[in-house]
């Protein structure tokens, strides 16, 4: 299955310098095609953050551009942390977006209930934050992304706090609700293993300044699950993805 | 015991000790009242006098009370005004300072010269509670979380939306501690505020009683006044602290009981 759809964004020559100094990006260039799931992958420190939020538009770039080919697509982004806001309940986290865009009352609460679904939280709605565990927080922010049905989705390295066995729940489950809804997916990660299972295709950053060093396809099917994770297939690209990194690092200065 | 039947039970038991104490030292010594009254005579005092006390009470409360209430208005408004404007914040917050350190006793008899003295009253009540609502809610305000604003900022929230539902929420929490400093506070200027009035004779306020036994050498009245200050402190702490317990209960680690 390969990634065919139209540029949905294209980073061209993206350069970022922050006021202290640092190059954060330099002469970044890649295009994001239309449902695709690509991973950015470095070490940290590396830009990807600085990547996302030059995408979403949280942060300006200092040199080059984004283009949007068919217009600025609506973003839905997945922090780090959850983010939630800690005074009101699941439910209301997830209607935030909705809110704010003054949506229909009917109809933001079946996007709420829906959204709640696709990520199993249906039954913790009136849940409130701390109530939760890790995963079920991620959970939360996943939704909150997800309710707008938004045609690109940002997710900044969000499954790095949580223990192997939640990720990997997770992983999975980000994978069912990107072949159900087939949004454009970009997944900031310094996993290759992670960013192997989930990905079509891993875009491998060098460190300081950030720069794309390689741009690896994933051909593995979807459905990918369990007997994936524990194939030579997927034992192989990760072998390879991992090799194309450690040149990244050493490219870099 | 349990830790809940301490916490109750000790407290009235040094209580119990302090007044049997206070009854001996007065018996054993025959200490006239008008030197220092038995907590028998006090208790007394506070029921034969209880329409004057009581009338007095309530003066001074709804002082506090106004004073506070203005406090709340305006601290929590100009903290929104702050945090909208740099510009006002920098004109004048040097100037809420310079209130705020400036001691009350120092200015009341001022403001007694130039307002009507319940006005006078009411402006000290206000004046010490207004700071700590103004200075905890511009803390709360500007302590929002990074990501929550950039996500607001990425779902193209208005100044007002950011304000409604991420700053105040966020806030909330910083607030309701001004809150319960302040309503100490306002009782302590309407009640400083009444005993620079006192000699002017014209106020009528528990502080106002005080001073006037004090003249009158009516040592359990004055006792009995200050009992019934104490309490209205008391319960005003415990009626704000209430208020934050029910409205940051589900959410604030500072109303959650620790699991151990």
């Amino acid at each position: 299955m390969s990634a065919e759809g139209s540029t949905i964004v294209s980073l061209r020559g993206v350069g970022k310098t922050f006021d202290s100094g640092t190059v954060a990006l330099a002469g970044l260039t890649f295009d994001v095609r239309e449902g695709e799931f690509i991973s950015l992958l470095g070490p940290s420190g590396c830009g990807k953050s600085t990547v996302l939020r030059i995408v979403a538009g949280l942060s300006a770039p200092s040199a080059g551009a984004v283009d949007w080919p068919a217009g600025h697509a609506p973003i839905g982004f997945v922090f780090q942390e959850p983010t939630l806001m800690p005074w009101t309940d699941v439910a209301g986290n997830v209607l935030l977006p909705l809110k704010l865009a003054h949506a229909e009352e009917a109809r933001s609460h079946a996007a709420v209930t829906l959204a709640l679904k696709r990520v199993g939280l249906a039954d913790f709605a009136q849940a409130y934050p701390r109530e939760l565990s890790g995963g079920m927080k991620m959970r939360t922010s996943i939704a909150r992304a997800l309710v707008t049905e938004p045609q690109l989705m940002l997710f900044d390295e969000p499954f790095a706090a949580l223990d192997e066995i939640t990720r990997f729940r997770l992983n999975n489950d980000l994978l069912k609700v990107w072949q159900e809804l087939r949004r454009t997916v970009i997944f900031v990660t310094h996993s290759v293993f992670e960013s192997v299972y989930l990905s079509q295709r891993i875009v491998v950053m060098t460190p300081r300044p950030g720069r794309v060093f390689a741009d690896i396809a994933i051909q593995a099917p979807y459905p990918r699950d369990e007997r994936f994770r524990t194939s030579a297939d997927y034992a192989g690209y990760c072998r390879q993805v991992a090799e194309t990194l450690g040149k990244a690092m050493g490219s870099g200065t | 015991m349990n830790e809940r039947a301490l916490r109750i039970g000790m407290p009235i038991l040094v209580l119990a000790l302090v007044l049997a104490a206070w009854d001996l030292v007065v018996r054993a010594f025959a200490i006239p009242p008008f030197v220092l009254p038995s907590p028998g005579l006090v208790f007394t005092t506070l029921i034969v006098d209880r329409e004057l006390l009581w009338h007095s009470l309530l003066v001074t409360l709804l002082t506090t009370f106004e004073g506070f209430a203005l406090a709340v208005i305006g601290g929590v408004g100009l903290a929104i005004l702050f945090n909208q404007s740099r510009l006002v914040e920098y004109s004048l917050y040097p100037y809420a300072v310079i209130l705020q350190v400036t001691p009350i006793v120092a200015i009341a008899p001022l403001l007694l010269i130039y307002l009507p003295q319940p006005l006078a009253v009411l402006a000290c009540a206000w004046i010490v509670a207004f700071f700590p609502v103004l200075a905890n809610t511009t803390l709360g305000l500007s302590s929002v979380d990074h990501n929550l604003f950039a996500l607001f900022e990425l779902y193209k929230a208005s100044r007002w939306q950011v304000l409604w539902n991420l700053k105040l929420p966020s806030a909330l929490p910083q607030m309701l501690a001004g809150l319960r400093i302040a309503g100490g506070l306002s009782l302590i200027g309407a009640v400083v505020a009444e005993i620079a009035a006192g000699s002017a004779g014209a106020g009528s306020g528990l502080a106002y009683r005080i001073a006037e036994s004090g003249y009158r050498l009516n040592i359990p009245r004055m006792f009995a006044a200050l009992l019934l200050l104490s309490a209205a402190g008391i319960a005003i702490f415990f009626v704000l602290s209430a208020l934050s317990h029910l409205v940051l209960r589900r959410w604030h680690e500072s109303a959650i009981k620790r699991e151990r």
